[in-house]
């Protein structure tokens, strides 16, 4: 039979000051991988709620982002005029046609340029994109030179909120309005008016990056995507708005995630020596208790498995720890560049289950390295001579 | 009946034969125990006597499996010790020894309940048998009302105490004891020496002591002296 807990528990707290350290020590690795992992979930999270199932994002075929694509007028008629188009209470096509421009504004919290996007929008956006509202002021007029401003975008940036005048593309706009995109990209981005801000960037009158379309579910969504890869007229790729953005967020999530196994492993070895540390001078002071269990007939295995028992208990104080430290990151909201629009995109640190469950079983790894050295030394101890020493 | 000169009968519960023991030490050699001879029959009270350094807690190591001779061999109640592995060696402990040391050896963390009852987990006892058998080993040695108190909250008397009640606990096949009373002032240690008789003479336990106090070694039924490596005869009550 084992060791009885109540030795090892016991010990552990007698000890509390030497075992603090190693503790400590984990309990600082599992909170910044936690808090890595909980970026890479935010960022991903974030760009995936950006998307609608039944809106259809169509661009010119093999474009990997709206930056890179162009739209004519012509195109955007026949997408229109598509089967399985979701129409508005007035009738018309739910098609959104949209200009994505990047420029530079000042960014608050580095105090240096950063790059935002810019989306040039005509009143249909509103109606077609899900999720989104006016949080203060009102949508722009279309024709003039008006700006809605994501949240995000309104605290990031020096200058855009509500009521500002902000200078870009050569002229002077004023923020009329708040947009509440529930946490998603649409909450770092600027919003003007399509031929406005079109005509700032000279772009020649009638082009469009993309054209986002409100389908009638997905089974309108799968009619639209044959009728328009169909027509010779247009060459053009359909992505569902889901689709899109998680292949958006897939490089740089999983950058941040990789990031955060490197940083997690390079830290770790360091709390596994301090595991190390620890547990083999719990197993030095305490040779001859280990001695004398072993001389009431304790095998080798059961003081393995104590010290093991010993080191794990550790392990999941400080793994316990570190979580409730990354903890308060929940819904934390940041900034970063979203490699794929070039463009700053805040976000908000996602805590889940399953990054705390990691954590606690990266902590128990730690503890289970830290320790098994110690505890074979313990067991293979000469018991006559430990007995001897004072 | 003990015997030193290796031509006891088959029936001995103990029986070493041309045991040595050699320690190494830097490069010199250390021949602590050469040729030695012992049987004991079950019931027996031995007493060990020998200068500081002769040998005598290697002996007892021996005898407890927790050291092995470099060559000879020692059988107890039919198994040679050197032939048992180290998982089997550790349940032969737990079987048939109990060990008491000069510096008592309790887990400062836990009770004397708790340390008294340690012997019993590596038993099939039940947690209601368990705590039957602690409180009968613990009012043996007249501590029945220090269940709940921990080593350091017991004076060196009280401590050596529970350290018998967790040797007998078990009721193991023999007692060995390393200086006993090595530790503890004049009333403390006939205390133990008293205890360690009324195991003898009333529960008819078989002990090997090593002393250095005569008056302890006066209590044993046979005395012996380990000189040179060998035992030899000193007396006989
Ligand atoms: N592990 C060891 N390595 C080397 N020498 C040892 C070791 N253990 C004991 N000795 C030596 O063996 C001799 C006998 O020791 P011990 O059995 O403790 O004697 P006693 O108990 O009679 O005082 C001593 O000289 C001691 O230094
Ligand atoms: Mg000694």
């Amino acid at each position: 039979m084992a060791v009885p807990l109540l030795y090892t528990l016991r010990s552990v707290r007698v000890r509390w000051a030497s075992n603090l350290v190693a503790v400590l020590g984990i309990a600082g690795v599992v909170a910044v991988f936690v808090a890595m992992m909980a970026m890479a979930h935010g960022f991903q999270k974030t760009l995936v709620q950006s998307g609608s199932p039944r809106n259809a994002l169509v661009q010119r075929g093999g474009s990997t982002t709206e930056m890179v694509s162009v739209m004519t007028l012509d195109q955007v008629r026949v997408i229109e005029d598509a089967p399985g188009i979701a129409h508005g209470g007035d009738g018309r096509p739910l098609v959104s046609p949209e200009i994505v421009v990047v420029t530079a504004f000042h960014h608050k919290a580095s105090d240096a340029d950063a790059l935002a996007q810019v989306r040039g929008v005509t009143d249909r956006a509103l109606l077609v994109h899900e999720g989104l509202r006016l949080a203060g002021g009102r949508f722009l007029t279309p024709g003039t030179a008006e700006l809605v401003v994501g949240r995000n975008a309104a605290d990031m940036y020096t200058g855009f909120s509500l009521g500002a005048r902000p200078a870009f593309g050569g002229r002077t706009w004023e923020v009329v309005g708040l947009l509440d995109a529930g946490g998603s990209a649409y909450d770092s981005e600027v919003w003007a008016d399509a031929g406005v801000l079109g005509q700032a960037y000279k772009r020649p009158y009638g082009l469009f990056s993309s054209v986002t379309a409100r389908t009638e579910g997905p089974a309108g969504l799968a009619l639209l995507r044959r009728a328009l890869q169909g027509d010779p007229r247009l060459t053009v790729q359909v992505d569902t708005e889901v689709e899109y953005y998680a292949k958006q967020s897939r490089l740089l999530s999983t950058l941040i995630r990789v990031l955060g196994y490197l940083v997690a492993a390079v830290m770790g070895v360091g709390a596994v020596f301090g595991a190390f540390n620890t547990m083999y001078a719990a197993v030095s002071a305490r040779a001859r208790e280990i001695a004398t269990l072993r001389a009431l007939g304790f095998s080798a295995g059961s003081v393995v498995a104590a010290f093991l028992a010993e080191a794990l208990l550790l392990s999941l104080a400080g793994g316990l720890l570190g979580c409730t430290a990354a903890w308060p990151l929940n819904g934390l909201t940041t900034s970063t560049l979203n490699w794929q629009s070039f463009s700053q995109m805040a976000f908000a640190f996602q805590v889940t289950p399953d990054a705390l469950a990691a954590g606690v079983l990266f902590a128990l790894a730690m503890g289970f390295a830290g320790g098994l050295l110690p505890a074979l030394r313990a067991a293979r101890l000469p018991v006559a001579q430990a007995l001897r020493e004072l | 009946m003990v015997r030193v000169d290796g031509n006891g009968s088959g029936d001995a519960l103990i029986r070493m034969r041309e045991v040595d023991k050699v320690y190494h030490r830097g490069g010199e050699v250390i021949h602590v125990l050469q040729g030695l001879n012992l049987d004991v029959e079950a019931g027996e009270f031995v007493a060990f006597m020998g200068p500081s350094g002769s040998g005598k807690t290697t002996l007892l190591n021996l005898l407890g499996g927790l050291d092995l001779p470099t060559a000879g061999t020692i059988v107890v109640d039919g198994d040679e010790l050197s032939r048992l592995s180290g998982p089997a060696l550790a349940a032969w402990r737990a079987r048939h020894v109990g060990f008491i040391f000069q510096m008592y050896n309790l887990l400062p963390v836990l009770t004397a309940f708790q340390n008294v009852e340690l012997p019993l987990l590596l038993t099939r006892l039940s947690r209601a048998e368990r705590r039957d058998h602690v409180e009968l080993a613990l009012s043996l040695v007249g501590l029945a009302d220090r269940l709940d108190h921990y080593p350091r909250q017991l004076s060196g008397g009280q401590e050596q105490r529970v350290a018998i009640a967790r040797a007998i606990v078990a009721d193991p096949t023999f007692l060995l004891c390393d200086e006993p009373t090595g530790d503890l002032d004049r009333r403390s240690a006939d205390e133990v020496m008293e205890l360690l008789s009324r195991l003898s003479a009333e529960y008819g336990k078989t002990l090997l002591m090593v002393t250095h106090d005569p008056r302890a070694a006066e209590r044993a039924g046979a005395l012996l002296h380990l000189d040179k490596g060998v035992l030899v005869e000193a007396g006989r009550r």
